[in-house]
């Protein structure tokens, strides 16, 4: 139980601290990096939510298929790192006054996420305490290919749309 | 584990992700920013799933993820045209409707 407790807030500050990492970098090689780091904490909270499924689709889907997606990009493009100058006069501290609605824009949510939170009742109750886990795979195809049979296929034709979309965008014009 | 915690921590992954997009001037570093609050979102998802006891809330994970493959590839074409024509990903080079 303890050991439970102890790992969600590994796993919470891995986490936590991969996606401050992502902001926090002018080098977006080392942004991806510490997104994929960050996708290993989120998974881990996976498993502790017995969700294991999940935390496997997490890794080879997200940190494996669409990370690697982004670094190629960064890649191809040759990135360059935000220059100094540019990085101090963007940064929201030195910017000033009107640009910087964007940052309290940011804190403003991060507060009405708090105080709705600490509004809400319940949320003592433990995530294992009331049911049973259901976590088999046998039963997660069961339900994605009868209940959620319609969105299955609508989100077949949502990745050849968007496959078709990034190819011809992609392309090189001749003209 | 009680259910707040994992609200709370999907609450402050998805500010994160929202300061991202607000703060930063780089549309790759944008476009994590958004994957940082999408991942946020299915946190949430599967702790309620896990709650309820149903399997709903692994599911929806599951298309949130193949939004997220989508808006990705498209996005990262779109990065791609963009950055041909200006050499910069700073979004306020792309203020201009036509060039």
């Amino acid at each position: 139980m303890v050991f439970d407790h102890l790992l969600f807030y590994v796993f919470g500050a891995v986490s936590v601290l991969g996606s401050l990492l992502v902001i926090g970098q002018r080098n977006p090689i080392y942004s991806v990096l510490a997104l994929i780091v960050a996708f290993f904490g989120l998974s881990g909270l996976y498993v502790l939510l017995e969700a294991p499924f999940v935390a496997v689709v997490q890794i080879i889907i997200y940190a494996g298929a669409i990370m690697v997606l982004f670094l190629f990009v960064v890649m191809l493009l040759n990135v360059p790192r935000e220059g100094a100058s540019e990085w101090d006069r963007a940064h929201p501290f030195y910017r000033p006054w009107p640009p910087r609605i964007g940052a309290l824009l940011a804190l403003l949510l991060a507060a009405q996420l708090a105080w709705a939170l600490s509004r809400t009742p319940g949320l003592g109750i433990g995530v294992a305490d009331q049911r049973p886990a259901v976590s088999s795979v046998a039963e997660l195809g069961r339900v994605l290919f009868t209940d959620y049979m319609f969105a299955f296929e609508v989100t077949s034709i949502l990745i050849i749309v968007a496959m078709v979309g990034a190819v011809t965008l992609a392309r090189k014009r001749e003209d | 584990m009680p259910i707040g915690y994992y609200l709370a921590l999907s609450g402050l992954l998805f500010a994160i992700g929202s300061a991202g997009v607000f703060l930063r001037r780089n549309i790759i570093t944008l476009l994590l920013s958004v994957e940082i609050m999408l991942n946020a979102v299915n946190l949430a998802f599967v702790a309620f799933g896990r709650q309820f006891g149903t399997v709903d809330g692994q599911i929806i994970t599951f298309f949130v993820m193949t939004v997220a493959a989508a808006e990705a590839a498209v996005g990262l074409a779109l990065v791609i045209g963009l950055f041909r024509h200006r050499e910069s990903l700073n979004p306020e080079a792309f203020t201009s409707l036509k060039w």
